[in-house]
C-alpha cells in the first residue's frame, strides 16, 4: 500500500545554515518581524510502495550529503512542534511545476529501481516570533501564497491529490442569438477578452456555417485573436490628430506626414494611418532591404515572420535577436513569470528557422523605487519584485547555460502594478537553417515537457488590465519552469538539426502564449492539421481536450517531421532522454485544423478565419502634449544638488538608473560558452558599467556581435522624441563597444498603458512614426518586435495607475575583430578627452531634473537630430575601428561628468575636464550644470592618444567635438566650469557613490 | 585529419559547459569528442578510447537536491570502474565546476590513500561543496595560487602574475569543506592544485581550496572554470593589458597544455 514518506535534510552539526542564516537578514530588508534565530530543513515527501529499509537508502544515498548533512526519516504522526518557537514550511501547491520533486522521481528509478512519486518543501524552525508573525515571514519572504501552501506545522498528508480520467464531453456555446450585451458578458466571464466587435466576428462566421461554437474553438479564437498574439492595436487603423503640440515638439498632424505611403491626411489634419506597424515599423526595414534601392541592406535574412528576426553574420553563420516582455506574470509570481519569460525567449530563438543556438541573453527590468513608494493592495513591494525577477532569471539563464551579458533597471514610481521584465535572446545558426518550410504530410511532433493545465488562459490574461483581484482569480496563468527540461530539449534539437544528410524535421516552432493551438495553428497555416490530442504527454490525468490543446505548459517545441524521419528523431530524443509525442500530421484537405479526441472530432478550425478573421476597428489617437506632461512624476525637491558641481554628480552616480547594477549582474553566469569578449563590468576590479557586451559567435572566427539596448524613458513627455533617443542610444552603446553602424540590426518591444485611452494611442503614434524616421536615419533595420499594451492597474479605491509609455530598443551589430573591441575605462595617464555631439541648455528628461531645483531651466527635451546622430555615429566608430581610440563611452543618464567620472574609476585614473572647452548648440545659455548634466543625445566621450589625436581630429571633420581635458594618475576628477571654480574629487568617492544606489 | 590524443568531453542533461571544454582541449591540440552519459552508461569501454577525459560544469540534472549530487550518484553505479580504469592508464581528467561536484560525489576525488588503488566500489564521498558563505551564485574573475609542491600534472611548474594570474568562477555552491584531518592529508600530499588569492577568495572555502587532485595527479577538480580562458579576449580586462602581458599564453590554455603534453611523453 503506498504511503507519503516523508524525509527532512538538515546540516549537520558543526556546519553553517546558510540558507536559515539568510532569513533574518530577509524579514529585516522587508520590515518585518525577523527572528532571532532560523533553521532550514529540505523537506522530500515520497509517495509509493516503499519499504523502511527503502526510505533509508533513498534518504542516505540521495538526498544527504555525507559530509555536511544529516537525513532523517519523520513518520507520519509525529509531534507538530519543532524545537524552536514557531515552524512555517513552504510546498509548492498541487499541480506547480516542482523541478527538484521532477529529478528526484527520475533519480529515484534509476538508481534504486523504484517508482516513487515525490513533492518537495523546505521547512523552517523559528526562534523569537510566534506562529502569527511566523505566517507573515511566510507569505512575504520565504513563499507566494500563489504558488504555495504555507504551513505552520510539518506538512505529512496521507497521499498525494491524483488527478482522474474524465469522459469526454463535447461543450457547445451557444451564440448564435445573443444580442451585444450578452456577447459581451460571455467574453467577460469566460476570460476570452475578446472586444464585442470581435465577438459579433465570431459570432456572424458560425452564423454562416449554421451552428454554434465549440469550447475548444472559441478558446482557440481567443487565444489567437489576442492582443499578445495578433498586435491588433499596432495593425489598427489609426485615425491621428493633435490636440495640443508643445513648443518644440514634431507636428506629425497636418501636411507632415502627408506623402509617407500609407498615411492619409484630411482637411482638417488628421492622419488616418492603415496599420500603422506596417506602415511604421516594418516600412522601414522593407525600404531599407529593397533590393531595387542600389545601397539596399542586404544582410537581413527574416524580418518579422518567423519568432526572432534573422541577420548574417558571416557567409556560413547567420544570427538572430528576439526580446520578449513577461509582464503579468512577474507582477504576480516575479520568480516563476521572469523564469518562463527568459524561458520563452529562449525557445523562441530554438523555434527560428530550423533552430538556432542561444548564445547570449540581455535584461531590462522596469520597476517603483525600492524604497519611498506607497506600494497598492494586490501589488507587490518592488524591492520583492526585483530581487525575485533577478532570481528567475539567474536560475532559468544559468541552467540553460546562457550568458546573461547585458541589461539595465529603471525605476520610476509608476511601474508599481505594471513591473516590466524584457527578457532578449541572441543565438546563432549556420544560414542553411533560417528557414523551415511545413509540408502536408509531414508528422507534428511534440518534444519536451508535458502538458497541465500551467498557464491557462496566459495569453488572454497579458492582454487585460490588472486590478487588485487579479493575483488570485489568475493565479492558474502563472508558471515555474524547468529549465533543465527545455535544456535537454535544446540538445536534442541541435542533434536532430545537424545530422550528416540534413535536419530530422522541416520545420520547428515553440509552445509560448497559446500553447498547442499557437504553435499548431502557426505552423499549419497553409496546410491544415489533424491533431490527437489525447496522444499528448501529460502531468496528470483529467485534462480535457480544451486544456490540452490551449496549455501553456513551458519547455514545449513542436518539430514538423518528415514520416520517413520519425525513426530517428525519436532515438535523437531517447538518447538525450526527451519526451516525443506524435500528436498528428499537417495538411488537411480544406486547410482546416482538426481536432480529434480518441478519434471524435471535438472542434474543428478555418486557418483562413482563425489568422485573418479578426475585425480591424479604426482607432482614435489623439497627441495631448499637455496632458502627456501632466503625467510626469514630480522632480525632487533639489535634495542632492550641489552646492558643487561633483556633489551633485556624485548624487548622480547614486541615482538608482545609473547606479551599479553589480548586486545583479554577479548573480547572471556571463563566462558561460566562453565566448564573451566584452563583459558587462569592465576597468579595473570590473568596476565600471560597460554600455554593451561584445560575444564570439563563431569559434575561431575573428568577427564578433556587439549587443546593447536605448531606453529613453525619461523622455516620455514625447514618445516621438523619446523613440528617438532610444535608437540613438542603443546604436551609440553598440558603436562604444566596437561595432560597425552599417551592420546593426534592432529590436522594438512596446509596453504601453492601455491604447483604449486615445491619448496613449496619440503617444504610440507618435513612437511608431519616430521608429520609421530613426530606422531610416541610422540605417538600422527593425528585424521583431513585441508590444504589450495594456499595462495599468486600477487600485481598490479606483484610481489607474498608468506606466509611462516605455519603448525599449534592442540591438546587436558585427563587430570585425574581436581584438578590436573598445571598452569604457580610461586606460593611459597623458591621453586626451574628446568629447563629439554638441550640448544645449534643455533640461528635459535628464536626470539632474529629476532631482529638482531647475525652476529658472529650459525644461523643454534636448533636441534630436537621427541624421546628426546617424553621422556621428559613423565617425565615432571609424575613429575607433582605425584604432586610435583607447576607451569610448556614450553619455546618457546623467550626462557628461558622470560618464566621465564612470570612466575614471573603471580605469583606476584621474582627469582633468574644463567645461568652458564644451561644443554648445546656439541658444539659450549652456551653463556648467547645463554642459556637465543636461542629457543631450547623439554624444559620445572619447580617450585619444595624444598621437592620436590629429587622426581623430580629422575623421570628425564637420562634426562638433572638443578636446575637453586630459586622462591623468592622480586619482581625481578635476573639472574646471564657465564660471564655477575648479573643483576635485577622488576617484574612490566617485566610485562609492556609483556603489550605493538610493532608493534603489 | 586531427592527430592529437582524443578527449573525452562527457554530456548529460543540464551540463552546459561542454562546449568551452571541447574548445580548451583542441586548442592545447587534443582531439575533443562529446559523448553524453546515456551512452556510455550503456557502454563503459567506450571510455577506454581516450586519452584524455573532460567532466563539464553546468546544472546537471538541475543540481536539484544539491549540486552534482544525481550525476554524481549515477556515475559512481555506472563509469567508475572504467573511469578508474582509466586513471590507472595514466589518463588526466579535469573537472571543473559542476564536473568537480559530480567527481566527489561520484568518489573520483579526492581518491584513494597514496600508494592505494582505486577502490573496486566508488568510495563515499569526503569532500562537499556545500552553498558560498555568501549563500547565492556568483559569478567573478578571481586571482588565484598555485602551490608550489602540488602534484597535479595540469597545474604543476605554472608561474602566474598578477594581471593574468586570474580565473573565472561562476557557482552558488563551491565552498569546500572536509575533515581538518582529511585536508592536513591532501596539503601533505600536494594534493591542493589551486587555491584563491585571500583577498578574492568569495566563497568561503576551508583553506582557501579552489581544486584539488588525486593522489596521481591526474585527476583535478576545481571550482574555477580554465577552460573560459584559453585566449586572451576572454580576460575580464583584456582591453587594459600591454602586448607584454598578453604575450604567453593565458592560465587556462597553459594547464591543458600541460595535461596533452603528459599524454604525448606517456605515449
Amino acid at each position: 500500500m503506498a504511503a507519503v514518506h516523508r524525509v527532512e535534510v538538515r546540516p549537520r552539526s558543526g556546519h553553517r545554515d546558510v540558507r536559515g542564516e539568510s532569513v533574518a537578514r530577509q524579514a529585516t530588508t522587508l520590515g518585518i518581524p525577523a527572528p532571532r534565530e532560523a533553521r532550514h530543513a529540505s523537506v522530500y515527501l515520497l509517495e509509493g510502495e516503499l519499504s523502511a529499509a527503502d526510505v533509508e537508502r533513498i534518504a542516505r544515498e540521495l538526498l544527504a550529503d555525507p559530509v555536511t548533512q544529516v537525513a532523517s526519516v519523520v513518520r507520519a504522526g509525529a509531534p507538530a512542534r519543532g524545537p524552536l518557537d514557531a515552524i512555517v514550511e513552504v510546498h509548492p501547491l498541487p499541480g506547480v511545476t516542482d523541478p527538484a520533486a521532477e529529478s528526484v522521481e527520475g533519480a529515484v528509478r534509476a538508481l534504486f529501481g523504484l517508482d516513487v512519486r515525490v513533492r518537495t518543501g523546505d521547512r523552517y524552525d523559528l526562534a523569537g516570533i510566534d506562529a502569527e508573525a511566523a505566517r507573515t515571514l511566510g507569505a512575504r519572504a520565504l513563499a507566494n501564497p500563489v504558488i504555495h501552501g504555507i504551513h505552520l506545522e510539518p506538512w505529512h498528508p496521507t497521499s498525494f491529490p491524483a488527478g482522474h480520467a474524465r469522459e469526454l464531453r463535447i461543450v457547445e456555446v451557444p451564440l448564435r442569438t445573443l444580442s451585444d450585451a450578452e456577447l459581451e458578458r460571455l467574453s467577460r466571464e469566460a476570460h476570452l477578452f475578446l472586444s464585442l466587435e470581435e465577438m459579433r466576428a465570431i459570432q456572424a462566421e458560425y452564423r454562416r456555417l449554421g451552428r454554434e461554437p465549440r469550447e475548444i474553438e472559441l478558446e482557440t479564437l481567443a487565444q489567437t485573436w489576442s492582443e499578445h498574439c495578433v498586435h491588433k492595436t499596432l495593425k489598427s487603423t489609426v485615425r491621428y490628430r493633435e490636440a495640443n503640440l508643445a513648443p518644440g515638439q514634431r507636428a506629425l498632424a497636418g501636411p507632415a506626414l502627408s506623402g509617407r505611403p500609407g498615411h492619409e491626411v484630411a482637411p482638417d489634419g488628421t492622419v488616418t494611418i492603415a496599420n500603422l506597424l506596417k506602415r511604421t515599423v516594418a516600412a522601414a526595414t522593407h525600404e531599407l532591404i529593397d533590393p531595387s534601392r542600389p545601397d539596399h541592406v542586404d544582410w537581413c535574412l527574416s524580418v518579422f515572420v518567423d519568432n526572432s528576426g534573422v541577420i548574417a553574420f558571416d557567409d556560413a553563420h547567420a544570427v538572430c535577436f528576439k526580446c520578449e516582455t513577461h509582464n503579468r506574470p512577474s507582477a504576480i509570481e516575479p520568480y516563476g513569470g521572469a523564469a518562463t519569460g527568459i524561458g520563452g525567449c529562449i525557445r523562441d530563438i530554438m523555434g527560428t528557422g530550423l533552430g538556432a543556438k542561444p548564445i547570449a541573453a540581455t535584461d531590462i527590468f522596469c520597476v517603483a523605487p525600492l524604497s519611498g513608494t506607497e506600494v497598492p493592495a494586490g501589488c507587490l513591494p518592488p524591492g520583492r519584485i526585483l530581487r525575485q525577477v533577478v532570481a528567475g532569471v539567474r536560475d532559468y539563464g544559468n541552467r540553460m547555460g546562457i550568458p546573461t551579458l547585458n541589461g539595465g533597471v529603471w525605476f520610476d514610481p509608476r511601474y508599481v502594478g505594471n513591473p516590466l521584465v524584457f527578457c532578449g535572446v541572441v543565438g546563432v545558426m549556420p544560414r542553411s537553417m533560417v528557414k523551415g518550410q511545413v509540408h502536408a504530410g509531414d508528422r507534428i511532433v511534440a518534444i519536451g515537457g508535458r502538458t497541465g493545465r500551467d498557464g491557462i488562459h496566459g495569453a488572454t490574461f497579458s492582454s487585460a488590465e490588472v486590478e487588485h483581484g487579479t493575483a488570485s482569480e489568475f493565479s492558474h496563468a502563472v508558471q515555474i519552469g524547468n529549465a533543465i527540461t527545455e535544456k535537454k530539449a535544446l540538445d536534442a534539437m541541435l542533434a536532430a538539426r545537424d545530422q550528416p544528410d540534413g535536419p530530422l524535421y522541416r520545420g520547428a516552432t515553440d509552445c509560448g502564449a497559446g500553447g498547442f493551438s499557437s504553435a499548431v495553428g502557426e505552423m499549419g497555416k497553409d496546410v491544415g492539421a489533424v491533431v490527437h490530442l489525447e496522444r499528448a504527454p501529460v502531468k496528470y490525468a483529467g485534462l480535457t481536450p480544451t486544456e490540452v490543446w490551449i496549455s501553456e505548459a513551458q519547455e514545449r517545441m513542436v518539430l514538423a517531421v518528415p514520416a520517413a524521419k520519425l525513426g530517428r528523431l525519436r532515438a535523437v530524443c531517447d538518447a538525450h532522454g526527451v519526451e516525443f509525442c506524435e500528436l498528428g500530421e499537417f495538411g488537411s484537405p480544406d486547410r482546416t485544423i482538426h481536432l480529434l479526441w480518441n478519434g471524435t472530432e471535438v472542434g474543428s478550425l478555418d486557418t483562413h478565419f482563425l489568422h485573418e478573421g479578426v475585425p480591424m476597428p479604426t482607432r482614435e489617437a489623439v497627441w495631448d502634449a499637455a496632458w502627456s506632461a501632466s503625467q510626469q512624476p514630480a522632480a525632487g525637491d533639489g535634495h542632492g544638488v550641489g552646492p558643487r558641481l561633483l556633489d551633485t554628480c556624485c548624487t548622480l552616480l547614486s541615482h538608482p538608473n545609473l547606479a551599479s547594477k553589480a548586486w545583479i549582474i554577479r548573480q547572471y553566469d556571463h563566462e558561460v560558452q566562453g565566448a564573451s569578449v566584452v563583459k558587462p563590468l569592465v576597468g579595473v576590479g570590473e568596476g565600471g558599467p560597460s554600455d554593451g557586451a561584445v560575444v564570439h559567435p563563431v569559434p575561431g572566427s575573428p568577427r564578433a556581435l556587439a549587443i546593447a539596448n536605448g531606453l529613453a524613458t525619461g523622455w516620455s513627455a514625447d514618445p516621438y522624441a523619446m523613440t528617438l533617443a532610444a535608437i540613438d542610444e542603443c546604436v551609440r552603446n553598440l558603436v562604444c563597444v566596437g561595432a560597425d553602424p552599417a551592420r546593426i540590426a534592432i529590436l522594438d518591444n512596446f509596453c504601453w498603458p492601455s491604447c483604449d485611452d486615445p491619448r496613449n494611442m496619440g503617444a504610440l503614434v507618435r513612437a511608431a512614426e519616430a521608429c520609421l524616421d530613426g530606422a531610416l536615419a541610422y540605417r538600422t533595420p527593425f528585424i521583431s518586435g513585441k508590444d504589450s499594451l495594456k499595462n495599468q492597474f486600477r487600485t481598490q479605491d479606483g484610481r489607474t495607475i498608468m506606466i509611462p509609455p516605455t519603448l525599449l530598443v534592442s540591438g546587436f551589430g558585427i563587430v570585425e575583430d574581436a581584438a578590436r573591441a573598445c571598452t569604457m575605462d580610461l586606460k593611459r595617464a597623458g591621453s586626451v578627452l574628446v568629447l563629439v555631439g554638441m550640448t544645449g541648455a534643455r533640461m528635459g528628461g535628464s536626470h539632474r531634473a529629476m532631482l529638482g531645483a531647475c525652476a529658472h531651466r529650459d525644461m523643454r527635451l534636448p533636441d534630436v537630430d537621427p541624421a546628426r546622430g546617424a553621422r556621428t555615429a559613423k565617425a565615432v566608430a571609424a575613429c575607433i575601428a582605425g584604432g586610435y581610440v583607447l576607451s569610448a563611452h556614450d553619455l546618457s543618464e546623467g550626462g557628461l561628468l558622470p560618464a566621465v567620472a564612470e570612466m575614471c574609476f573603471a580605469g583606476g585614473l584621474g582627469a582633468s575636464v574644463d567645461l568652458s572647452r564644451v561644443p554648445v548648440a546656439a541658444g539659450g545659455e549652456v551653463d556648467d550644470e547645463c554642459r556637465a548634466f543636461a542629457e543631450d543625445p547623439h554624444r559620445y566621450v572619447l580617450e585619444v592618444d595624444a598621437a592620436s589625436l590629429g587622426r581623430v581630429e580629422s575623421i570628425l571633420d564637420g562634426i562638433a567635438h572638443a578636446v575637453i581635458g586630459h586622462v591623468d594618475d592622480s586619482s581625481a576628477l578635476e573639472v574646471v566650469g564657465t564660471s564655477t571654480a575648479r573643483e576635485r574629487a577622488p576617484i574612490d568617492r566617485l566610485q562609492s557613490a556609483w556603489n550605493a544606489p538610493t532608493g534603489g | 585529419m586531427a592527430t592529437g590524443p582524443r578527449a573525452l568531453v562527457i554530456t548529460a542533461a543540464g551540463i552546459n559547459c561542454d562546449l568551452e571544454l571541447a574548445h580548451a582541449f583542441a586548442a592545447a591540440g587534443a582531439v575533443p569528442e562529446a559523448v553524453h552519459l546515456n551512452e556510455l552508461v550503456r557502454e563503459p569501454s567506450r571510455i577506454d578510447r581516450y586519452r584524455l577525459v573532460g567532466l563539464p560544469g553546468g546544472f546537471s540534472f538541475g543540481d536539484d537536491i544539491a549540486a552534482g549530487r544525481i550525476m554524481g550518484a549515477l556515475m559512481r553505479r555506472s563509469v567508475y570502474p572504467a573511469l578508474a580504469a582509466a586513471i590507472d592508464r595514466g589518463v588526466p581528467m579535469i573537472c571543473p565546476c559542476n564536473g568537480f561536484q559530480i567527481a566527489v560525489q561520484a568518489g573520483l576525488l579526492p581518491g584513494p590513500d597514496l600508494g592505494m588503488p582505486w577502490p573496486a566500489v566508488a568510495a563515499a564521498p569526503t569532500v562537499a561543496l556545500a552553498q558560498n558563505s555568501g549563500g547565492s551564485f556568483r559569478d567573478a574573475w578571481t586571482r588565484v595560487e598555485i602551490p608550489a609542491d602540488t602534484r597535479c600534472i595540469w597545474t604543476q611548474g605554472i608561474e602566474l602574475d598578477d594581471a593574468t594570474g586570474l580565473l573565472p568562477s561562476a557557482h552558488g555552491e563551491g565552498r569546500l569543506v572536509a575533515d581538518d584531518s582529511l585536508l592536513d592529508r591532501l596539503d601533505a600530499n600536494g594534493q591542493v592544485a589551486v587555491r584563491y588569492h585571500p583577498d578574492d577568495h568569495f566563497n568561503g572555502s576551508m583553506r582557501r581550496i579552489a581544486g584539488i587532485c588525486d593522489p596521481s595527479g591526474l585527476v583535478f577538480g576545481l571550482m574555477p572554470h580554465p577552460e573560459r580562458y584559453t585566449r586572451w579576449t576572454q580576460h575580464p580586462r583584456w582591453t587594459r593589458l600591454s602586448a607584454h602581458q598578453r604575450s604567453g599564453e593565458p592560465l587556462g590554455l597553459r594547464m591543458f597544455r600541460n595535461a596533452v603534453e603528459r599524454t604525448l611523453v606517456a605515449s
